[in-house]
């Protein structure tokens, strides 16, 4: 009687899981709700736990002489979980912003690295049942899959991880015939989930097993390594969605239902997160997955030349305090040189003297989906002046000066001209303002390897430098002429 | 090279084509100044000043004629050119159109001309525009001086006397100087109306705050050279009527239709002048061109019979000398420098230049006016690309999209192979299924509602989510075996860096957002 009463309060538990998440990412919706959408994760993730953790202690309570096994496995699990929960939250505390890619993509290799171990765990569960002539191999395959996808995304996420902070470098890796590698990598894991699921042997299966998570680990390796640092935003997301899948394999290998909703609103999320990153540089999936971009040295567009002008933070400083609305088109470079706060201060500033001051954010800005808006926000620059490209873009002819961040192919008007290799990608159209000034630290062409022609337009002003002291040399130039303006004000 | 401005010949002219502060940037081009003993005084800028600059003050005409380059705002005398060297530079404004004997002049003299009305209307030519910038002078003004004249307040009040209506401006033609004018007025609080026969300046015309009015049926041409045409009959009549109504509510006209070198189109007949309300003014900005107002008389204000005042100075930007000096002035100095690339006081005339070969009406002893024509629009869509594309770039192939047929067998075909498949599966494998199909959907269509700003955030809470995998680790962890126990152990452990970081970190970053 109470045990059917345990089990369904474990099964509604679930099922209320997995409703508490639908409504996580439901509440992600917009900026208002989002704090709610986290506590119904948290609130589903304790349930889930709660029920997962009543559903196998009142399973191997039944065993006999299961007292000592109980504690035991209580013990372990309160070990665990108090480790893993103190490294998670000192990570999650002391991460800077610009350091989210990392941690994501790190957690992203946990989550692999547990559906590998789930799968090990399954499959050795499962193996005196194999003995006794119960082979299930349905449940083999699953075992199989969850243990190719969790490696895959295992290797690949540490790979991301070590490009994004720079311990790899962020070059892609292009090994001649890499894609026949992958392709062969595919074919032999076909080979070996067949024969694994097909001959009920320890024999046959250990080999099987290793071989295949050898396999997946370098296929994680070189899938990851072949992807350049800029195109990491689709490589991140696209392992966000693996680690779902890894999840949903997980869940059918076990049968628990929680754990495949769980797994396919992630993978979900990850391929639609990972298809927004794509369709914002008009590449298809498939091209940035096989890697290679940016370095084929197939720049087909004509060269540039032209004047380039330069110009200096003082005389910057006094366009900005001319200016009526300035719009800000931060990138990479931005983060890179940790100038979100002095750029959140000189916002600040020109607010205050009236200037409308706003932020144009292309979707691939940045190294992760929604990056820039995290930086600023964490340097305190309120939500509702940062806008989407599709927001802004329309804007930028009323606008007078355009701020050009550590961005370069997100803000080139080559994308228009069929010829270029990145022609098509939507960009932020900053060159139709009266005057742009671009934050460069030298003439380098951006990740795409394309010259841009934003640079030599005439109302095109560039400031070499640091982006973080060309901004900090702004705001004192600013203090500079400050007194001048309460005084004007005091004199009427 | 040595630089001269002179004193300006005619005595109603009040500009200068250099103040003191751009005498300090033509000297930082490596140019030696020299200005003219009175030259800047009626624009309020006395010798010393210049001197102060670093200009050195003559008091000889002839020197400063003779002089490498001059630089002037009208045209000069004949006297002047004559005092002009061979090979010599003279910038200012010239008007070739209108005066071919004094073009001769020039070349005859073996002067290089450059004339300042002719700057092309391209994006890199803007910073030396000197009509756009005494258009806006003009139009700003135009306003001025109709507020002097006019007898009541512009902007609306309600008073304890009584209510004040604001005035009706209705300003026809929106170039330059008509925005200029549409600013002003809006500035002082009139309802400002504004019309032209070029449609693509109506999105301008509200960006200053005015409404844009257009004759209903009538096809508007798209002006291709930045300049507006003259308009066909139809549209000339469906034009009239228009001014015919808005000139008999308007307190204020301004006209600025004036088309370069040509006289300018009467737009407005006595008739529509009798109509128009006692104390009414209009100012014509196009008066130099005749007017475009019938009734206007060049260089004159005067009142109508029915107490209507036409201003038709010719010489707006001239009333306003220190502002006109001053972006005149600062006009020359940017073309100066695109001349002295090297910044080293040497002139290079480089007629391969669009610019310069535009502006250009006589060189060594040849006159080069009229130059090759240069299209570049002010406003439509496809801006002409001004370098030829050497490349050659060979047009893409028009993407086939897919054929329907293509997407629907790439969603049946898996799904007839599902329901083979599951001939040989167990029932609870299809009851998984069905939670893991409904559970993408479910997925798909709540991430695509996810704000844009918030996918940073998304991603670390499906990261938080998908530590769910611990529930198979804790369900393992009470496993006999203890290979299984210990791998499920460390399955629990990474697997709650992930909830808890992910939760902890999503968290920070969300009370991180604000609003403004």
């Amino acid at each position: 009687m109470l045990d059917t009463m345990l089990a369904n309060a474990t099964n509604a538990a679930y099922l209320a899981a997995a409703i508490l998440f639908v409504l996580a990412l439901a509440g992600l919706s917009t900026h208002e709700t989002s704090k709610m959408g986290n506590a119904f994760g948290i609130t589903g993730m304790a349930l889930a736990l709660g029920a997962a953790i009543t559903h196998a202690f009142t399973g191997a309570a039944q065993a006999e002489g299961a007292m000592t096994n109980l504690i035991v496995s209580a013990a372990l699990l309160v070990v665990a979980m108090l480790i893993g929960g103190a490294i998670g939250l000192w990570r999650a505390l002391k991460v800077e912003m610009t350091g989210m890619p990392e941690l994501v993509a790190l957690l992203h290799s946990f989550v692999g690295a547990a559906a590998v171990l789930v799968g090990y765990g399954s499959w050795i569960e499962s193996l005196p049942a194999q003995a006794l002539g119960h082979v299930d191999a349905l449940h083999l395959v699953e075992v199989f899959l969850g243990v190719l996808i969790g490696a895959v995304t295992l290797t690949g996420s540490l790979v991301a991880y070590g490009k994004l902070n720079g311990r790899l470098p962020s070059k892609p890796l292009t090994l001649p015939a890499r894609n026949l590698m992958n392709a062969a990598a595919l074919v032999i894991a076909l080979v070996l989930g067949v024969v694994f699921a097909a001959v009920p042997s320890l024999w046959v299966q250990i080999p099987c097993l290793l071989a295949i998570t050898v396999i997946a680990l370098a296929l994680g390796i070189h899938l990851v390594a072949a992807i350049g640092g800029a195109d990491m935003p689709v490589v991140v997301s696209m392992l966000n969605s693996y680690s779902g899948w890894a999840a949903a394999a997980a869940g059918f290998m076990l049968g628990i239902d929680v754990l495949i909703v769980t797994g396919a609103l992630v993978g979900a999320s990850g391929a639609i997160l990972s298809y927004i990153m794509c369709r914002a540089m008009n590449r298809s999936f498939v091209s940035v997955i096989l890697g290679g971009f940016g370095n084929d040295g197939s720049s087909a567009a004509a060269e540039v030349d032209g004047e380039i002008h330069e110009t200096s933070a003082a005389d910057l400083a006094a366009d900005l305090l001319q200016a009526r609305s300035v719009v800000i088109a931060p990138g990479y470079g931005m983060a890179v040189a940790q100038a979100q706060y002095p750029v959140a201060d000189l916002t600040q500033r020109l607010r205050d003297r009236g200037v409308e001051v706003r932020f144009g954010i292309h979707p691939v800005a940045g190294r992760l989906p929604g990056h820039m808006n995290v930086l600023l926000a964490e340097a305190k620059v309120p939500y509702d002046i940062v806008l989407e490209m599709d927001e802004i873009n329309d804007d930028f002819a009323k606008t007078d000066v355009v701020l050009v961040i550590g961005a370069n192919d997100t803000v080139n008007p080559a994308a228009s001209d069929p010829g270029s290799p990145i022609a098509g990608m939507p960009v932020l159209r900053v060159w139709e303002a009266k005057q742009v000034v671009v934050f460069k630290r030298g003439m380098s062409a951006g990740y795409a390897g394309v010259q841009n022609p934003l640079f030599f337009e005439d109302n095109t002003q560039m400031l070499f430098g640091d982006a973080k002291a060309s901004v900090q040399a702004i705001l004192s130039a600013l203090d500079a002429a400050a007194p001048a303006a309460p005084a004007a004000a005091g004199a009427r | 090279m040595q630089i001269a401005i002179g004193r300006e010949a005619a005595p109603e002219e009040r500009r200068v084509a250099a103040t003191p502060a751009t005498v300090t940037k033509l000297r930082a081009l490596g140019h030696e100044v020299l200005v003219e003993a009175g030259a800047g005084e009626r624009a309020s800028q006395p010798d010393a000043a210049y001197a102060e600059a670093g200009a050195r003050i003559s008091p000889d005409p002839a020197e400063i004629w003779g002089s490498d380059i001059v630089l002037a705002v009208d045209k000069p005398t004949p006297e002047q050119v004559a005092m002009m060297r061979a090979g010599a530079v003279l910038v200012t404004f010239l008007q070739p159109a209108q005066y071919p004997q004094l073009v001769e002049a020039l070349r005859a003299q073996g002067v290089t001309a450059l004339a300042m009305d002719m700057v092309p209307r391209i994006s890199r030519a803007q910073s030396l525009d000197a009509l756009s910038s005494m258009a806006n002078i003009s139009g700003y003004r135009a306003v001025i001086e109709a507020a002097s004249r006019f007898g009541r307040f512009f902007t609306g009040q309600v008073t304890a006397a009584g209510k004040v209506p604001p005035a009706n401006v209705f300003v026809i033609g929106t170039g330059v100087a008509g925005l200029a004018a549409i600013g002003a007025a809006n500035g002082l609080g009139a309802q400002v109306r504004a019309t032209d026969v070029r449609p693509e300046t109506a999105e301008q015309v509200r960006s200053m705050g005015a409404e844009f009015i257009a004759p209903r049926d009538v096809q508007q041409e798209v002006s291709s050279d930045g300049y507006a045409k003259e308009t066909s009959a139809d549209a000339a009549a469906a034009f009239a009527e228009l001014y015919a109504a808005q000139t008999a509510q308007a307190d204020i006209v301004i006209t600025t239709a004036a088309i370069p070198g040509r006289p300018s189109p009467r737009l407005i007949t006595a008739e529509m002048v009798a109509a128009m309300k006692p104390g009414s003014v209009i100012v014509d900005l196009a008066a130099l061109g005749g007017g475009n107002c019938e009734l206007t008389r060049p260089g004159e204000t005067f009142t109508t019979d029915n107490a209507v005042t036409i201003v038709g100075w010719t010489d707006m930007p001239s009333r306003l000398p220190g502002q006109s000096s001053q972006l005149y002035g600062t006009n020359l100095v940017n073309l100066l420098t695109l001349m002295t690339p090297a910044k080293d006081g040497e002139l290079v005339i480089d007629l391969d230049d669009v610019i310069i070969r535009t502006m250009c009406v006589a060189h060594d002893g040849t006159t080069m006016y009229p130059p090759p024509p240069v299209q570049v629009a002010a406003a439509p869509a496809p801006a002409a690309q001004e370098a030829p594309a050497a490349a050659a770039a060979e047009p893409a192939a028009p993407k086939q999209p897919k054929p329907w047929w293509i997407t629907y067998l790439a969603v049946v075909i898996p799904l007839l192979a599902f329901i083979v498949m599951s001939l040989t599966t167990p029932g609870s494998f299809l009851v998984h299924a069905w939670v893991f199909a409904l559970a993408v959907i479910v997925g798909y269509y709540v991430v695509w509602r996810v704000n844009h700003a918030l996918h940073t955030p998304l991603m670390s809470v499906t990261n938080a989510v998908s530590g769910i995998i611990v529930v198979g680790a804790i369900l393992q962890i009470t496993s006999e075996n203890p290979l299984v126990k210990a791998l499920a152990f460390c399955a629990v452990l990474i697997g709650t860096i992930n909830i808890v970081g992910g939760f902890a970190v999503t968290q920070r970053m969300l009370t991180m957002f604000r609003r403004g």
